[in-house]
């Protein structure tokens, strides 16, 4: 909300410093998020008030006119202008005068820009000063004429001092709806400052009342008293409609409204000094034998708004009607058969009070988003209507010479009921923590119009608090609670640590595995990323060999997605790791990267989704950074085995045992560099390299990509505790062994193998050599491990060790047809 | 007196002995050397198998030459010996001199993403305090989202929050608040002191300021006696061990429908101290976080009563609070995984 500082002046007084004045309104709760003063760059000595003293024919151009204005000092200057505004004859009117070397803004660009005014020969006669447009003030955009002051202008002086506003730029919560209008920020500056709010309401002979819903000129009636709790109009006869006088023109552009003609200028002026939305009818284009009647819509009645929209309108959408039907979308936006236009001679005019929910959900709807919608979403008080007609009406008297018929139209079935709150000393300080005595409860309550009264009852002293009607934010003592605080500030509440006993603290297993796994990737020279959880089937299929076999039912889809490359929930993090690759491809080669994140898979008959965590890492690029020591590139590139590797650091350090490396497929892989991690029987996830065609669909260099998913949380399930081993005090014997098998023999299962057949004294067993060629023959190869024997109550003979040995040989044999290489 | 042939011999001994000794530069030939003379055949001991042949009276003064040779050559020996070790050092020395400014060779060490980071340390800071973590799921009813939070259907203060759905009752979370009323439902009746870590979702336009992902930490402590004075030393606390012991905290009235009464917590501007800047909108203020003590609605919803259980609950924003600490002045580098912004980090 944008507030003039002179027009909330207008009823309270600043009695502070503008800063002072934006710190306590943004510690109270209305964040004053600018201050801008509209004239600070207005040149004191060259931008004046002053007054045409004549205007002349210019003697070479019948366009241009020459006016001779006096600026309180030295001689009359001379302008010449070709305003339209200003004609041989004319006398007496105050004009901006801008001397030579005053800085404004260019009236002829189309686009913003500054110029510095120099005196010049305009078709043979000297201009030595200019009448300024708007435009050239920076006001507005218009440069069709010259601006006309306020005849009371006094001549002379800087226009700083006339035109020149401040205007607060307040940010408002949906709470503050009361404070949205100058009125209500000014009751807030007044409780915040210790003065009190004045001129308002104004007093108006017709306030009193009582006023009837059925009068001469119209009877109103609501339909729905829960959606219209109050209906009021007045009528305003033989209006002139013309443009607003420059000072309210001004104040509704500062405010953000583009003034339109007086009567609509009025009334939204009045919507933002009073918060209550207005609405002008031409009152010679209504049928009113039956009078105006606010109903729900019945389904597929139509309605035309004043932005010439045709809309038909669904059941239950509030609308105000006369005999013929609607003429209004009730709060949001009038009709345009009703509008006021220049043909308008009499002026009804509605104020009237709706309930939020039927506003916002109609306003929703047809996605209509209007000041009035605006402000009766939020709520407005039903007591405003009379007080804000009665503004409105006077002012169109005042500046649009019409005159106010002496009744009121009023009905309203639906008066708030008055709210009291009991409000305890204790309750303060259960919240706050803080004391508070009744009587200063009381002043600080009071200087925000609650109406207190101080009562007593056996467990004490408290307050009876009277909510004003303004006030639907507030209906439970903690409300109060809240208000205390504000204008009390925060500051003066001490900061104290709990003193609430500690809640039981328990153990968080699968938090600690997650930030575990994190650092040993880290130490594994890993770097973390983090990605969209919301992704594209269109990348999702990117990501895989064949795109039939994306199952688009399978994944959860947005009903509102913000762009077409984020309307899905992921359900893998393989795709974006492609992203991340290709993002860092042009300017990084070796790239290592993991990511643990929730993937989203919908679960049949349930509302809510599985969310489990996985880990996911992708590889690619030389192995080692770039360095002198290998003359630049690491000779060796990341793939398969890197990432196996990885793994396998990654289970031995969280002590997952027993994981299982299966040969499998998967359709972003490529067969037989693939295989899928087991444990117990359970598939935990899948490792490979990528396959090429959808490296390239992702844009890749032409190296190896080795990519990795896994179900972290599973994984975490399997981490046994940690047992301490003793020492054997005994030493171990290291034999090699090497075996010619089958190619297609996994190394597991010859290494299984070995393990089977060597028991318990046989510590460990690496493989240290794997050789195809010659000797070996052909569709063989070789593996030779390094076994260690230990026992731990004696050492080992030679011949308990070579009966163990020749044990494992034949077990090989046996099993796998493997033969002592020889 | 004239000495014995003996003793002559053993003094053209030391004399050749040493001389040879002098020519001597490398180990193996000063071992040979050592060998020669000083080994248990060698050439000492050579002359000394003549001594039990000589008359009594000139054995003394033949024993004690010979002991004096003998002590000679080895003193000699063990200084050659360390000559020559001393030469080789200073010849290797010189020829494997190292240029001490070449680059070491690369280790490869990962990163911790930024958002990680500042996670650690937030939870970490509350851990510190007696606040554990709580999870909570992203996907969420509108019920527990918005409903259960004091925020009924069209609400206005619904206008607070740009949301995602995946159908009428399902959202992507707004906010972490949702788990508010999840630990409330596991806890109840017990006293409660958590944070609640998690990625939430707006219906945003993507720009330097703001994005339609981030992370949040809500907190929420529900007890007996727990006062908006204990929310401000904790919070306070909070602020000084993340951005330093010397910064000032204030509290601001603001809003939010799950809390009453509500604040803002606003630190004095890291870039300019207070003193105004682009970055505090030359307030000397930036904002880190929104709290307030636990509405008596949402508690009930939690299964407290409101008359004998008081809560506080705050959100922050990690991402936010990295670009307030690292100065980041755009919020989009968080999740397009740049390495130059990553490597910038841990
Ligand atoms: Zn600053």
């Amino acid at each position: 909300m944008r507030v003039p500082l002179s027009w909330l002046q207008e009823f309270v007084d600043l009695v502070v410093p503008l800063d002072t004045l934006v710190e306590r309104l943004t510690l109270a709760g209305l964040e004053v998020s600018a201050v801008e003063h509209v004239g600070a760059d207005w040149p004191r000595d060259k931008l004046l008030v002053g007054q045409v003293l004549e205007v002349k024919p210019h003697p070479q151009a019948d366009r241009l006119v020459l006016a001779v204005v006096d600026i309180g000092r030295g001689a009359p200057l001379t302008a010449v202008t070709g305003a339209p505004n200003l004609r041989p004859g004319d006398r007496g009117q105050k004009v901006a005068v801008a001397c030579e070397g005053a800085e404004l803004w260019d009236g002829t660009s189309a686009v913003p820009r500054r110029m510095t005014l120099r005196r010049a020969r305009i078709r043979g006669v000297e201009s030595v000063a200019m009448l300024c447009s708007e435009k050239e003030l920076g006001l507005s955009d218009d440069h069709s004429e010259v601006l006309l002051l306020d005849p009371e202008a006094p001549v002379g002086r800087p226009l700083q001092d006339v035109l020149g506003e401040t205007v607060l730029e307040v940010e408002l919560t949906p709470n503050l709806a009361r404070a949205h209008c100058v009125v209500g920020l000014a009751r807030e500056v007044a409780a915040l400052t210790g003065q009190r709010l004045r001129g308002w309401p104004p007093p108006d002979p017709l306030a009193a009342g009582p006023h009837q819903a059925r009068t001469s000129f119209v009877t109103v009636h609501s339909a729905d008293p829960q959606l219209c709790p109050r209906y009021s109009a007045a009528l305003i006869e033989n209006v002139r409609l013309g443009p607003s006088p420059l000072w309210l023109r001004q104040r509704l552009r500062l405010s953000g409204m583009r003034p339109i003609n007086n009567v609509v200028d009025i009334t939204n002026y009045c919507m933002l000094e009073t918060g209550q939305p207005l609405h002008a009818f031409d009152y010679e284009t209504l049928q009113l034998r039956q009078g105006i009647v606010v109903r729900p819509a019945a389904a597929g009645e139509r309605l035309r708004t004043l932005d010439g929209v045709e809309r038909v309108l669904a059941e239950g959408m509030l609308l105000i009607t006369d005999d013929r039907g609607p003429i209004a979308l009730a709060g949001i936006m009038g009709g345009e058969d009703t509008e006021v236009t220049a043909r308008t001679r009499h002026v009804l005019l509605e104020s009237a009070n709706f309930h939020f929910l039927s506003i916002r959900r109609t306003a929703q709807r047809l996605r209509l988003t209007t000041e009035a919608g605006q402000r009766f979403g939020r709520g407005v008080d039903s007591t405003l209507t009379v007080p804000a007609l009665l503004r409105a009406a006077r002012l169109m008297e005042r500046l649009a010479g019409g005159r106010l018929h002496p009744e009121i139209a009023d009905t309203y079935p639906l008066p708030p009921a008055p709210k009291t709150i009991a409000l305890r000393p204790a309750e303060v300080r259960r919240l706050l923590g803080m004391d508070f005595a009744v009587a200063e409860l009381q002043r600080l309550l009071e200087a925000l119009e609650f109406r207190c009264t101080p009562r007593h009852d056996t467990e004490g002293a408290y307050l009876d608090v009277e909510v004003p009607s303004y006030r639907l934010d507030v209906s439970i003592p903690a409300d109060l609670v809240e208000e205390v605080a504000r204008l009390h500030g925060y500051d003066a509440i001490p900061e104290t640590l709990l003193r609430d006993v500690l809640p039981p603290q328990r153990s968080q297993p699968l938090l600690e595995g997650v930030e575990r796994t994190r650092d040993i990737l880290v130490g594994c020279g890993l770097t973390e990323v983090i990605s969209y959880s919301l992704t594209s089937l269109e990348t999702v299929r990117r990501s895989v060999v064949d795109a039939a076999t994306v199952d688009a039912a399978a994944y959860l889809r947005l009903a509102n997605p913000i762009s077409q490359e984020r309307e899905v929930l992921r359900r893998s993090l393989l795709p974006s790791l492609l992203e991340t690759l290709r993002t860092n491809s042009r300017f990084r080669k070796r790239l290592l990267f993991f990511e643990i994140g929730r993937v989203y898979e919908p679960q049949p008959g349930e509302e809510l989704p599985r969310e489990p965590r996985r880990l996911g890492i992708a590889l690619s690029g030389p192995l080692l950074p770039p360095s002198w020591h290998y003359h630049g590139e690491s000779p060796e590139q990341l793939g398969y085995t890197h990432l196996k590797g990885i793994v396998e650091t990654l289970c031995q350090r969280l002590n997952v045992p027993e994981v299982r490396f299966v040969p499998a497929s998967h359709p972003s892989l490529l067969p037989g560099r693939t295989a899928a991690l087991e444990l117990g029987g359970q598939r935990l996830g899948i490792l490979g390299e990528l396959h090429p065609q959808v490296r390239e669909r992702f844009d890749l260099p032409d190296q190896p990509v080795a990519l990795l998913e896994l179900d972290l949380e599973q994984l975490l399930a399997h981490r046994q505790p940690r047992r301490y081993q003793r020492l054997s005090r005994f030493p171990a014997v290291l034999e090699d062994m090497a075996l010619v098998v089958d190619a297609e023999v996994p190394a597991q299962a010859v290494a299984d193998a070995i393990r089977t057949a060597g028991g318990e004294l046989l510590r460990q067993v690496t493989l240290f050599d794997l050789y195809t060629g010659d000797p070996i023959p052909p569709g063989k190869k070789s593996l030779a491990f390094s076994l260690v024997f230990q026992a731990d109550d004696r050492s080992l003979s030679e011949d308990e060790v070579r009966v163990l040995y020749r044990r494992i040989q034949q077990h090989a044999a046996a099993t796998l047809g493997a033969q002592p290489r020889q | 007196m004239a000495e014995t042939p003996l003793v002559e011999q053993l003094v053209t001994l030391r004399q050749q002995a040493l001389a040879e000794l002098a020519q001597l530069a490398d180990l193996n030939a000063l071992d040979a050397w050592r060998i020669r003379y000083l080994g248990r055949k060698g050439a000492l001991r050579q002359v000394l198998r003549d001594l039990g042949r000589l008359p009594p009276a000139q054995r003394p003064r033949a024993g004690q030459v010979s002991n004096e040779v003998k002590e000679a050559l080895e003193a000699a020996f063990a200084a050659r010996v360390q000559a020559v070790k001393q030469a080789q050092l200073e010849a290797a020395l010189a020829r494997e001199r190292l240029d001490v400014t070449l680059p070491g060779y690369p280790v490869s060490l990962g990163r911790l993403h930024p958002s990680t980071q500042t996670l650690r340390e937030i939870v970490a800071i509350f851990a510190d305090m007696g606040f554990q973590v709580f999870e909570s799921r992203e996907v969420e009813t509108d019920l527990y989202n918005f409903e259960l939070l004091n925020i009924p259907p069209y609400h206005p203060a619904r206008d607070m929050w740009d949301t995602f759905y995946l159908n009428e009752r399902v959202v992507l979370r707004t906010h972490t608040s949702p788990g508010q009323i999840r630990a409330m439902q596991a806890y109840c009746p017990h006293p409660i002191r958590v944070v609640l870590p998690g990625m939430c979702y707006r219906y945003e336009a993507v720009t330097a300021r703001s994005e339609i992902m981030f992370h949040q930490v809500e907190g929420l402590a529900v007890g007996t006696h727990v006062t908006m004075a204990d929310l401000k030393g904790v919070l306070v606390t909070f602020a000084r061990r993340m951005f330093g012991e010397q910064r000032r905290v204030r509290f601001r009235c603001s809003h939010f429908p799950f809390t009453e009464p509500s604040v803002e917590v606003d630190i004095d501007c890291l870039v300019c101290s207070g003193q105004g800047c682009a970055v505090c909108k030359h307030t000397g203020w930036v904002e880190i976080l929104g709290a307030g003590m636990v509405h008596p609605q949402v508690l009930r919803n939690g299964g407290y009563d409101p008359e004998v259980f008081t809560g506080f609950a705050f959100g922050l924003g990690p991402e936010r609070i990295a670009m307030l600490k690292y100065g980041i002045d755009d919020i989009r580098y968080f999740f397009s995984n740049d390495l130059r912004f990553l490597e910038q980090f841990g």
